[in-house]
């Protein structure tokens, strides 16, 4: 029975019901605040359980889109609401409810002012991703792509840090003018195909010097989303001045809109550009690794090396996504899910020490492990998994992708894994700057042990860094039969266009 | 002798209504005294004269969309253009009833002068006729020229009335110059006779001088680059209420009687004129989105940002097709409410009793006002083009026909002049929300101002909603619009 409910339509837009509820709290600003952040909680909470019921009823065996819905929008234009998940949608989808939630408990004691305001923001962007990854319209899919950039420029401006104000207008004039590109290469499209569904639109084939101009708009938006080095620079100041949980969901799912976007366009609808330039993407991926890794180890702000390992480990994956490979894909996609996860903890980790102690720099942390055991165990894993340690969701994504890499050229392969081996080396150094020595002062020995909430927010993202990391298969035979028909379009588009000369 | 008949009326209903009405308010002006009391009385009736026009430009389903000899059109495009322009007037005078009466707006022969200048600008969306387009173009300016130096007492108000009036005087100059070598080169000043007496012929340089003249005059009148240089003066100078009408109603006029030039009398040598409509709008485009980043003024502001719209809306027409003509009017759609939303929180910045358009006024808002910082957070994300609000759409349709016309380049520009707009609007978000202030505007907000921004949010938020019937319209209209020829 379930399956027959517009469940797609239900789980996109059920975070714009909280909002309407939101609208209506009454009272004075304690009895609003204390409101807003319970059905906040509820709100994406509930939309999460009903988000399972997308994975229970999805099935791995069956082509094609499921849980399609198709209504009309504007008849006769090729231009409809069309919603649908595969295999490689749907893991995004559920990172999305689930780091919603804990992102929202993330900020229950961070955020103080304005709290109905940040959990609208907060409910609004999870509708605007969550409708990304379900879009099977193209104009639909830029709404939402786009949309994104409302509230997470409220939520940087508003319950920022210092330098708050310059790195919302960073984020927000970069992303923009990287997706305004690809907006006239949707136009393009548009007019060549006649239509913007995507699944229509995958079938269609462009000529070939055409691919290559939308495959180019395309790499604009998306390589600033990722971010690709050179066009990596807004990440760093946005994650910096982003509140904790912002900084969670930008890290946890912001990101992988670039990767996506890859996967559900560049490679399927442009196959014969994405050939002619995986190239350039090896050379500028292998550079971000490389040196986005050694910038890391540069790092006073703890923050800040975090986001540079973002950018790094984004390498891995548009690495793993251009070798066309079986394998290098859905490694690339298993990175995503895994960095997903990982970053979002290790986001929250920065966040936990600094509501008690008010400060990112490095140097003013030490021994924090005797202070805080507990903590100190989450930390760990969560660095370890970040840099790869087999038996973590880590190590998986990137085996994948260096032996996708491999296949595609053994320099690119020997390249990313220099850089697994520098990110071990900053992550272990930040580890044992901040966990270990002596105690350095007395309000490091005054922090308190991390709360009941602050563990329910670990507890979720460690079960599954370890569940993917030792049954990587639970995840991948999702994506496997999605990952295998996007391949298979990119050679018969390859080899249709290639016969049609 | 041209005698008048039945059939000549009906389709200039709407407008020979409006103009009795107009006449009957002379008399309650001059009778009623300059009272604000009477000011109040004349502006109600206005409004309710203005509504029932609306009434009948809707209902106006007729067989006979032409009259007068054929210098009147009165087919779906005009209702379309018509229906805007009605509107945002009648948003504009709606907000100009106040109170307190100490101000020159006050006045009986405010509303009554912009009651004439919309027959104006119903005139000239229903022209088809070189005449008509002359006689709407003056009667919709020389109302506004008094408006704008309304305020006898100030001496930016004054300069602002005698700049556009001098300007203005010299772009009917150009126009007039350019409609008469079209005269004499087609021999007819009847737009289908236009087209048809240029069909298939080898064109005169002359011809082509008058037709770029017509379409300078024009380019005044919509405020684009290079003929912009009134606007920042004329908006900042004016008084806000009749910036407000400025920036709505005579844009889509004068935007609609360009598209009539261009689409009908013009139709058949695109080629021709092209060229100068995408150097006009990539001109407006650029102008508007750097000019405005220096100002401190909101007022100013608009301006420009009024300017870069020109400019987008232009890269539709200079499409020369069906789908440029839709995209255009879906375009000014979402201006006409964009616009009335902006102004009606404009009107709002005062502190102590005056008027205080600093943008750095507007410093500390969503927590002395939040609905309005609300209101206008969601008005330039739509200037800026964000989706899902309804300046995206318009953008969508505009650079859509450009590039299916193959105006690639002039679509890059467009959008990336685009982001540099967007840093504007976003300095205005950041002062409402991202800054704090001690000295908040003045409390309250009057009914009408209330009643604009909720329609005009509605209209924006909702704007993906409604585009289906809104694009059937449009593409209707657009059909129209160019069968004219």
């Amino acid at each position: 029975m379930i399956a027959n409910w517009p469940l797609l339509t239900i789980v996109t837009f059920l975070p714009l019901i909280g909002v309407t509820f939101l609208l209506m709290i009454r009272g004075d600003e304690d009895v609003v605040a204390r409101n807003a952040r319970n059905v906040a909680l509820w709100v994406s909470g509930f939309t999460f359980v009903i988000s399972l019921a997308l994975v229970l009823n999805f099935d791995p065996n069956a082509l094609g889109y499921q849980f399609e819905e198709r209504a009309e929008w504007l008849p006769g234009t090729g231009i409809s609401y069309h919603l649908g998940v595969d295999g490689v949608s749907l893991p995004f989808i559920l990172l999305s409810t689930l780091l919603s939630p804990l992102a929202i408990l993330a900020s229950w004691k961070a955020i103080t002012h304005r709290v109905r305001e940040y959990m609208i923001a907060f409910l609004v962007l999870e509708t605007m991703m969550i409708g990304m990854f379900a879009s099977l319209d193209m104009l639909m899919f830029y709404l939402f792509f786009e949309g994104v950039l409302i509230p997470m420029f409220i939520i940087i401006g508003v319950w920022g840090g210092k330098r708050r104000v310059y790195a919302a207008f960073k984020f927000f004039l970069y992303t923009l003018l990287g997706s305004v590109l690809m907006l006239v290469c949707m136009l393009a499209m548009y007019i060549d195909a006649g239509t913007t569904d995507i699944p229509m639109l995958t079938a269609h084939s462009f000529a070939a010097s055409m691919q290559t101009w939308l495959f180019l708009g395309f790499l604009a938006s998306f390589a600033v989303k990722v971010p690709m080095w050179p066009v990596h620079t807004w990440l760093p100041d946005a994650h910096v001045e982003a509140p904790t949980a912002g900084s969670m969901i930008l890290a946890g799912v912001l990101l992988k809109m670039g990767g996506y976007g890859f996967i559900r366009f560049s490679l399927p609808m442009f196959p014969l550009a994405s050939e002619f330039f995986a190239p350039l993407i090896f050379a500028l991926s292998v550079i971000a690794v490389i040196y986005t890794s050694l910038v890391a180890l540069a790092q006073s702000d703890m923050k800040k090396l975090i986001a540079y390992s973002s950018v790094a480990h984004m390498g891995f994956v548009t690495i793993g996504i251009f070798t066309m490979t079986e394998q290098g894909v859905a490694g690339a996609m298993f990175q995503m899910i895994s960095h997903g996860l990982v970053s979002a903890a290790l986001f929250f980790c920065v966040g936990v020490v600094y509501d008690r102690l008010h400060t990112r720099e490095i140097s003013a942390y030490g021994g924090v492990a005797a202070v805080m055991p507990r903590y100190a165990v989450y930390f760990m894993f969560m660095m370890l998994a970040s840099v790869g340690l087999p038996g973590t969701s880590g190590f998986v994504g990137e085996m994948l992708v260096l032996v996708g890499a491999w296949k595609a050229s053994s320099w690119v392969a020997f390249f990313a894994a220099t850089g697994l081996v520098l990110g071990a080396a900053y992550m272990l150094w930040l580890y044992r700057r901040v966990m270990f020595g002596k105690i350095v002062s007395a309000e490091v020995e005054g922090m308190e042990r991390i709360s009941r909430r602050e563990v329910v927010i670990f507890a979720p993202l460690t079960v599954l860094v370890l569940w993917f990391g030792v049954y990587p298969a639970s995840l991948l035979d999702v994506m496997a039969g999605s990952v295998q028909s996007i391949l298979d379009s990119v050679a018969a588009g390859g080899a249709f266009v290639i016969a049609g000369r | 002798m041209f005698v008048f008949q039945m059939a000549d009326i009906m389709p200039a209903l709407p407008e020979i209504f409006l103009a009795t009405v107009g006449l009957v308010l002379v008399l309650v002006a001059a009778y009623g005294g300059e009272t604000p009391v009477n000011a109040r009385r004349v502006t109600r009736l206005a409004m309710g004269g203005i509504a029932i026009t609306l009434l009948l430009v809707l209902n106006s389903e007729q067989m006979v969309t032409s009259g007068f000899g054929g210098l009147f059109s009165a087919d779906s495009f005009a209702g379309f253009m018509k229906i805007l322009v009605c509107l945002g007037t009648f948003a504009a005078l709606a907000m100009s009833v106040r109170s307190e009466g100490d101000d020159d707006i006050n006045k009986p022969e405010y509303s009554l002068l912009v009651l004439l200048a919309l027959v104006g600008m119903m005139l000239m969306i229903s022209a088809d006729n070189l005449m008509a387009l002359y006689m709407g173009i003056e009667l919709q300016s020389l109302p506004l020229y008094v408006v704008a130096a309304m305020r006898t007492n100030s001496l930016r108000s004054s300069e602002a009335g005698l700049k556009y009036f001098l300007l203005g005087a010299l772009s009917s100059g150009l126009l007039l110059y350019g409609a008469s070598l079209v005269y004499g080169v087609a021999g007819t000043t009847d737009f289908d006779g236009i087209a048809l007496a240029l069909a298939g012929q080898e064109l005169p340089p002359v011809f082509i001088i008058g037709m770029v003249f017509m379409i300078c005059g024009l380019a005044f009148k919509v405020s684009a680059a290079p003929f912009h240089m009134w606007t920042p003066d004329v908006y900042e100078g004016s008084p806000t209420i009749v910036t407000a009408l400025f920036a709505i109603a005579p844009k889509v006029a004068s935007i609609a009687l360009l598209m009539r030039l261009t689409y009908g009398a013009f139709g058949g040598i695109a080629d021709q004129w092209q060229q100068v409509l995408v150097a006009m709008s990539v001109a407006s485009m650029v102008i508007g989105a750097l000019g405005a980043i220096m100002q401190t003024d909101i007022k100013r502001m608009m301006a420009y940002s009024s300017i870069a719209h020109m400019g987008y809306a232009t890269a539709g027409l200079a499409a020369g097709t069906l789908a440029g003509a839709t995209g255009v009017m879906i375009y000014m759609t979402g201006y006409v409410f964009m616009g009335a939303g902006t102004f009606a929180i404009i009107l709002l910045m005062r502190r102590e009793e005056a008027e205080a358009t600093r943008i750095a006024d507007l410093k500390g808002l969503s927590r002395t006002h939040p609905m309005l910082a609300v209101g206008l957070l969601v008005m330039m994300f739509s200037m800026a083009g964000i989706p899902p609000l309804a300046g995206f759409f318009g953008k969508w349709y505009v650079f859509l026909a450009a590039v299916e016309a193959g105006l690639v380049p002039l679509a890059v520009i467009g959008v990336v002049t685009s982001v540099i707009g967007a840093f504007y609007y976003l300095r205005i978000i950041r002062l409402m929300y991202f800054d704090d202030t001690d000295t908040p505007l003045d409390p309250g907000i009057p009914v009408a101002n209330r009643m604009v921004l909720g329609v005009s949010l509605a209209v924006i938020l909702l704007f993906f909603a409604g585009l289906r019937s809104l694009l059937g319209a449009a593409d209707t209209a657009a059909v129209a619009l160019i069968m004219a020829r």
